[in-house]
Formats: C-alpha cells, structure tokens, sequence
C-alpha cells in the first residue's frame, strides 16, 4: 500500500472560524429560532428503584448514582445500583417467571404480551424520545425518527415470530434456553433494550436487562410499561448499575444466555469469563467502517451519506462509517463539499428540533475523543473541526475530519466513538477493499457508486456483515444485524437472529 | 500427489535399544520352527515377496508432509485386517509449528475455494466420494486394525461414502435455506446472504475415527470454508486413508489439511491463532474444551465445543448430519441498497 500523500487545502485549520464557501454565505438567513420540545408533560421520577419479580425494589447494595443530562450536566435522577445480591434476586425472579409462567405460556399468548408493549412504546413515543435526549444527550430528531420507533418495530416484529418459530429453524426442534442476562450500551438505550429483550421473549426466555450506568432511565420507562402491560412478573428484571452489576449479570450461575453489546475490549473479557460455562454467549461488539465513495458515485448523495455515516448520533454507532475511502481523483472536492456541509451542521440543544449533533454521553466519552483527536493531530494528520458555537455548560465535540491520515495511524485503527471521520484514499477496487478489510473490525461498511455491478462485486469482498449501498446506518428489525471477525458474533433481526434465543436439536 | 521432500527425522532415541544377546543367537531362535520364512517377510507378505510399507504422514497443503519438529508417536495393529501395515506404525507427531503452517495453508486456499461457485465444489466433493468408494476397502481394513469389528468397519465406511454425498449436494442449496429478502420498512431493497467464515479448526472426535472426522469436516468444507482438522490420535491411520481420498479427489490443496498428534498441544495452538475464525472440537476432555473457548476469546473466535455424540448418533442422518451443521460456519451478510428512479 502506498502512504497518502495528500496535502490540506490551506484554509484546512482547526480554528477554521472564517471559511465559509461563498455558497454557503447566506447572512442571517442560517439563524433559526430556538424549537425545543417541550418537557413539562414527562415524568422522570426523582429515585428509581431496581424492577425485580414485577416490583420496584430497593437496592441491598444501598446505593444510589445519579444520572445527568450531558447537555446541562443537570442531575435527572437518582438510580439504584445494583450489586451482585440483586442480580441474584433478579435471576432468581426470572428463573421462578420461567419455570411456572413463561415456559408454560402458549406461544400465541405470549405473542400478545409483546405486541402489547410494543404498541405502548407507540402510545408513549414523544415521551420516551424526550428522556432519551435528555438522559443520553442525542438530537430530539433521532430519538423520535429513528430510537423510538425502532424499538417499537423490533418488539412488533418479534411478537409475530413468538407462535411461528416452528417454520424459523427448517423443522429442526427448538426450545427456549432459559433465563438471558442481556448487557446493553448507552449509545441506543432504549433500541437496545428492544433489540436484546423481544427476541428473547418472542423464543420463550426470561430476561435480567443491565442498562447502560449513564443512560438508564428509558429502560426503567419500559419496565414501567412492562408493569401497564401486565407481563407477568419476573418475565422481565431490569437491574440497573455499572461495569460491576454487568460482570454480576454474565457471571451468574443461573444465567443461560448472555448477551452483550459494547466495546470489543469487554466483549473479550465476557467471551473469556464464560469459557467452559456451557452458558451461550452473543456479542456485538466495536467497528471502524469503511464509507467508500468511487468516482463514479452522486457526490452529493455521498456526502449526505458521508455525514449520516459518521455524525448520525454524534458518532457513537458501533457501525459509524469512521473511515471514509475516497477514489484519489475526487478526493479534493470531496473534501471541499465535505467541509461546506459540515458548516450547515447544527450543534447544540438535543430538545431543539433543528438540532442535528447533540451532546457527547458523557465526560468520559468525551476525554477519550478529544486524546484520540489529540493523538491524530500529533501523528500528523490534519483536522478539520466545523466552526461552531460550543455551549457552556455541557459535553460537546464538533463534527470533525481529518485528511492526510496513514493507515496505520491510530485515528484510522481505533474506534473513536465520537463526531471524528479519518479520511483516505485509494485508486482501484481492489486497494478499497484490501483497505477497508485492513481491521480487526468487520461490523459495517457503505459503498457509493453510479455501478450495479461494482456494488455487489465490492459486497461480496467486504467483510462486514452489514454493507450498505449507496445508503448509510439503515436499521430495520426484520434485517439481521451483526459483525464478523472481532465485531463480535450472532445476529439481531431478521429470521437469522432467533437462533440466538433457541436450543436447536 | 507429489510430496514435499522434508528431511528425515532424526533416529529417535527410544527405539536403539542395545541387545546384549549375541547376532547368531537371535537369528538361531527364529528360524527354529516351520513357517519362519512367512513371518520374516511380515504381516502382509504375499508370493513370497517383501511388502512395501506406507509411511504414514499428515496433509496439508495439499501435500503429504512429516512433523517439522521430527517427533513421531506409534500405533499399533489389531489382530485383524492381515495385509495392511506391519505390527507397528510410527506416525508424525504434529507441533504448534506444524499447525501454524497448515494454518497458513488454509487461509492461502481459501479465497480460491470460496470464489468457486457451490455447483463446483458440489462437484468436487462428490468426487471425493467417489475415490472413498473405490478405496473402500482401504478404510475398512483401516479401521478393523485400529480394532473396529468387521460389521462396525464396514457400517462406518458406507455411512462416510454416504455423508460425503449428502454434503455435495448441499453445496448449492444451503442459500436457499438460509438467504433471506428483508421486507424493511422504507423504500430499499436488502437481503442478507450466508458466507463462509474462513479458517475453521476442527477437532475431530476420537471415533469413529473415519465417520466423526468426515461428520465434522464436510460440513466446514460445504459452507465454503477450509479447514485445519486435529485427526483422532487413537487411529491416526484411518485418517491418513481418507487423506489420501482428499488427495485424489479434484479438491483444491489447502482446502482440508489434516494434522496428526496430540490433540492437547495442537488444539490450543489453533484456538489462539489469529488467522483461525472459528473452532469446532469434540472431546470429552472438559478442561480442554474451557481452554479451547477461553484461548479463542482473543480474537472473537466463534468457538463451538461439544462432547462427543455415541457411535449411534453420528452414524444416524438425523443427529450426525444437517444444515445445523453447515450454518455454525457461515456468517450473515446483510446488505441494504435504495430503491428509486
């Protein structure tokens, strides 16, 4: 592989406040009024409880944390924290649910149930998609165009396969493993809870649900739907606390099934822990994917696809597009209309519906971008940031990119999780894909060109397991979802990720 | 098939006994009865000619290799199938070595057989029944010197012939079973595709040695992936035969390679390698299997681990065969494309 060799347009600084593209000089006219939702109609309580066998328990840990809202650093509530004696009693609620309740249901009642708390997520959107911005700090829009409804979809979606998985395995026996211990990050809170727990309880299993320690409140929402619903007792427990709880939930001896989503570092750590368990284990874990625009694709539908890619939830998406392939020919005007658009972007209030890149999760996110953009701009690499207002109060980063990066350079290796795209090059398809293979990743990748015949050629070769044409970050619950390599292993979705949740003969 | 030429291994030590009874003594006491001519010329002699014996080597690469590291460990024969091998066969002992270089065998062959379309490698693994048919009488004198009844011998070669055919004809129907449309909620068109993981390692059970190592093996190969496999070390010979099969049947070298040894050294080696995806072991060694799962985490290896199935259950079709067996090593492939004018 040849070294990048690209030199920065001049104007390229990270202090870039007056380069605005005169096409982009429209005065005033960028100014919008403030929209933000309005907030007096939730209900956060002040404390919540742990939700165990159907009841709001306290903690035996004794302990309560605090979770904040990353935009205001405002205290929202106070959150039990879970220690190993709870998930116990969680497990053990969910064993009892299991063995006399859940396991003796007939499929098609227990469809009825998640098509229940799927239409409750639907009844309660608006609600549910101002705690996730508030809680987790992304953009309004997204948790009430895409979270939410997801949510709702993936728990409709599966309810229909609970009394149908006779025809999901090609006649091959199944039954339910039992009770799923599910660890989900707090990327997605409330679309991950959704995405761990329907299937499980489409395939007749219990659950013990371990939110994320700095967004757990649209989980408690859900149980508090669980609850209006009337899902019998112990069929759900949401136990809720940090990295500790977690380790509690995969280790317990009673747990048949764990499954995880978060950084590949602990998904190692989970994988190694239950060796020799017979406990089944499904990990979806980090990515650092390739968006690769030939020159032959609708630049300017790239460049939407580009920004959707890597600044869609201020970047903190397992699949993010954090590696941007540009065909060496039209790198400088990629990067040019890269630049224009990033300036249109709006930082800022998650509540406002105008808002397109909220707030960072948290302080600690937050220091791990900035040392990693840090590292970026060390190694020679350089960045781009959009010159935009930054709030006081509040954990923010600019959408950013950086050019001239090598491949072996950190930025272009590491997953960032954050608002920062590393861009390369390459000249033919075969150095793309030999690029964009070059990870130990293998979660997504998104290919943009005018070409039938070069998309699927170049989908055949990526090894990702999602690989999105011409589109970016595309999530739909009848679509499976998964890594190769080290992006972990299992699907979720689809017919394909039933079999996460089933004992096969 | 040509062999690579590898140096002898060295004299080992164990066999240089020293005989302290006089040369002419020896020779004396085992001409003293009728018949002694027959058993100088060895198990196999016929027409009172001196038989060629096999020097049994592992596979890989597509090329019948000893251990680098010179070791060997030997078996011995049953009292039946007269004609096969002298009473004792010295058989390499495979090292970490050995399983990195067939690792690396493995995953060179393995674009190559992935891009073959499925209507070919259907073809190549009938093939390989088709050379386990005509040597059919190989394996079942194989396995009754490894001490296999003669009905249990022939049962367990027929089964193998037959699950090699079952898995040539899955080739090219396994995205039939396993594609899928995605009806998604928005104006695109997505479908997800099953594709071969890469460099699976098998670890075959101990037996059956020749039914356990093609159960194991052909369903890896169907699904497009090659293939490291730690033969059964109680009848590692059974398992050089059926190499032999792999040599001559149109299958890609590479594509199967087959290590003899101890399953202890050489299944750890290829559980923590990082060109290895996935592992398949079958042992009752319950520590060995916690190893293999915890070695594997450090690439996200999807490790499968199992206790052996009874002899029964690997000779019946539906507990020792299946599309279960094929889709533990494939990977889903998702991919979303918009639709419009």
């Amino acid at each position: 592989m040849s070294n990048e060799i690209i030199k920065p347009a001049k104007s390229m600084t990270s202090a870039a406040a007056k380069d605005t593209s005169p096409a982009l000089d429209f005065g005033h006219a960028w100014d919008y009024a403030p929209a933000p939702e309005a907030t007096d109609h939730v209900k956060i309580q002040p404390r919540y409880e742990l939700f165990i066998g159907g009841k709001w328990r306290a903690p035996k840990s004794g302990k309560y944390f605090q979770t904040i809202s990353p935009s205001t650093e405002q205290v929202l509530s106070e959150v039990a924290e879970g220690n190993a004696a709870d998930v116990d009693l969680a497990v053990r609620a969910a064993r009892q649910a299991y063995d006399k309740v859940w396991s003796k249901m007939k499929p098609a009642e227990r469809a009825k149930y998640i098509f229940r708390i799927s239409r409750a997520i639907q009844e309660k959107a608006r609600e549910l998609a101002i705690v996730e911005s508030m809680d987790g700090g992304k953009p309004i829009k997204e948790s009430r165009d895409v979270d939410v409804p997801l949510a709702a979809a993936h728990f409709f979606y599966h309810a229909g396969w609970a009394d149908k998985l006779d025809y999901a395995f090609h006649g091959r026996r199944h039954r339910a493993l039992g009770v799923a211990g599910q660890i989900i990050p707090w990327n997605f809170p409330l679309l991950m809870a959704a995405w761990k727990i329907a299937p499980a309880l489409a395939c007749g299993n219990t659950v013990v649900l371990k939110p994320a320690e700095t967004t757990p409140l649209t989980a408690l929402l859900l149980a508090q739907i669980f609850e209006e619903a009337e899902l019998p007792a112990g069929v759900v427990n949401i136990v809720t606390g940090a990295g500790e709880t977690g380790a509690a939930v995969a280790g317990h001896p009673d747990v048949n099934k764990v499954a995880f989503t978060g950084s590949t570092g602990v998904g190692k750590r989970i994988q190694r822990a239950l060796a020799g368990s017979n406990k089944r284990l499904t990990l979806e874990l980090g990515g650092k994917a390739a968006n690769i625009v030939f020159a032959d694709a609708p630049l300017d539908q790239a460049i939407e696809g580009i920004v959707n890619g890597i600044y869609f939830n201020q970047g903190h998406v397992c699949c993010a597009g954090s590696r941007l392939l540009v065909e060496e020919s039209v790198h400088d005007i990629v990067v040019k209309k890269l630049r224009d658009r990033l300036q249109t972007l709006r930082l800022g209030d998650p509540l406002d519906k105008n808002t397109d890149v909220g707030a960072i999760n948290s302080k600690m996110q937050l220091d791990k971008i900035k040392q990693l953009v840090e590292a970026g701009e060390h190694e020679g690499a350089q960045r781009y940031s959009a010159p935009c207002a930054i709030p006081q109060k509040g954990y923010w980063f600019p959408p950013t990119f950086f050019t001239g990066v090598s491949q072996s350079s950190r930025i272009a290796r590491e997953e960032i999780f954050g608002p920062v795209l590393t861009v390369l090059t390459f000249r033919t398809p075969d150095e793309a894909i030999e690029k964009a293979n070059n990870t130990m990743y293998g979660l997504s990748a998104g290919i943009w060109t005018d070409k039938g015949a070069k998309i699927f050629w170049m989908a055949t070769r990526l090894q990702a397991g999602v690989v999105w044409g011409n589109t970016y970050n595309k999530f739909d619950p009848s679509s499976p979802f998964g890594g190769y390599k080290e992006s972990g292993f299992g699907r979720e979705g689809g017919r394909q990720g039933l079999s996460a949740y089933v004992e096969l003969e | 098939m040509a062999s690579k030429k590898h140096a002898p291994p060295p004299a080992p030590a164990a066999t240089q006994t020293v005989e302290t009874r006089a040369h002419e003594d020896l020779v004396s006491d085992t001409y003293s009865d009728n018949g002694a001519l027959a058993r100088v010329l060895g198990r196999g002699a016929e027409q009172g000619r001196v038989t060629v014996n096999k020097a049994y080597k592992m596979y890989v690469g597509g090329a019948f290799v000893r251990s680098e590291s010179g070791r060997y460990f030997q078996v011995k024969g049953g009292e039946g199938g007269v004609g096969v091998d002298p009473d004792t066969v010295n058989v390499p002992r495979g090292s970490r070595k050995d399983a990195r270089d067939a690792v690396l065998a493995a995953k060179n062959a393995h674009a190559g057989w992935a891009s073959r379309t499925a209507f070919n490698r259907g073809q190549i693994l009938y093939r390989l029944a088709e050379v386990m048919e005509s040597r059919k009488e190989e394996l079942r004198l194989s396995l009754v010197r490894s001490g296999e009844s003669d009905a249990a011998a022939t049962e367990e070669v027929l089964r193998a012939i037959d699950r090699v055919v079952y898995y040539a004809g899955f080739c090219d129907k396994v995205h039939a079973l396993v594609a899928s449309h995605n009806p998604v909620a928005g104006p695109h068109f997505g479908f997800s595709i099953p594709e071969p993981m890469g460099v699976v390692a098998v670890l075959a059970p101990e037996r059956p040695a020749l039914l356990g190592l093609v159960s194991t093996l052909l369903p890896v190969l169907t699904g497009a992936n090659t293939a490291v496999v730690v033969a059964s070390d109680a009848d590692p010979r059974t398992a050089v035969v059926f190499c032999e099969c792999l040599a001559t049947s149109d299958l890609p070298g590479g594509v199967a390679n087959v290590l003899l040894g101890h399953a202890k050294e050489l299944a750890p080696a290829l559980a923590k390698h990082r060109e290895v995806i996935a592992v398949d072991a079958w042992t009752d060694d319950a520590d060995l299997r916690a190893t293999l799962e915890k070695e594997g985490a450090d690439n996200v290896k999807r490790v499968k681990t199992h206790a052996p199935l009874k002899t029964a259950g690997w000779l019946d079709e539906r507990s020792g065969q299946g599309l279960g067996w094929i889709e533990r090593f494939l990977e889903t492939k998702t991919v979303w494309h918009p639709v419009g004018v």
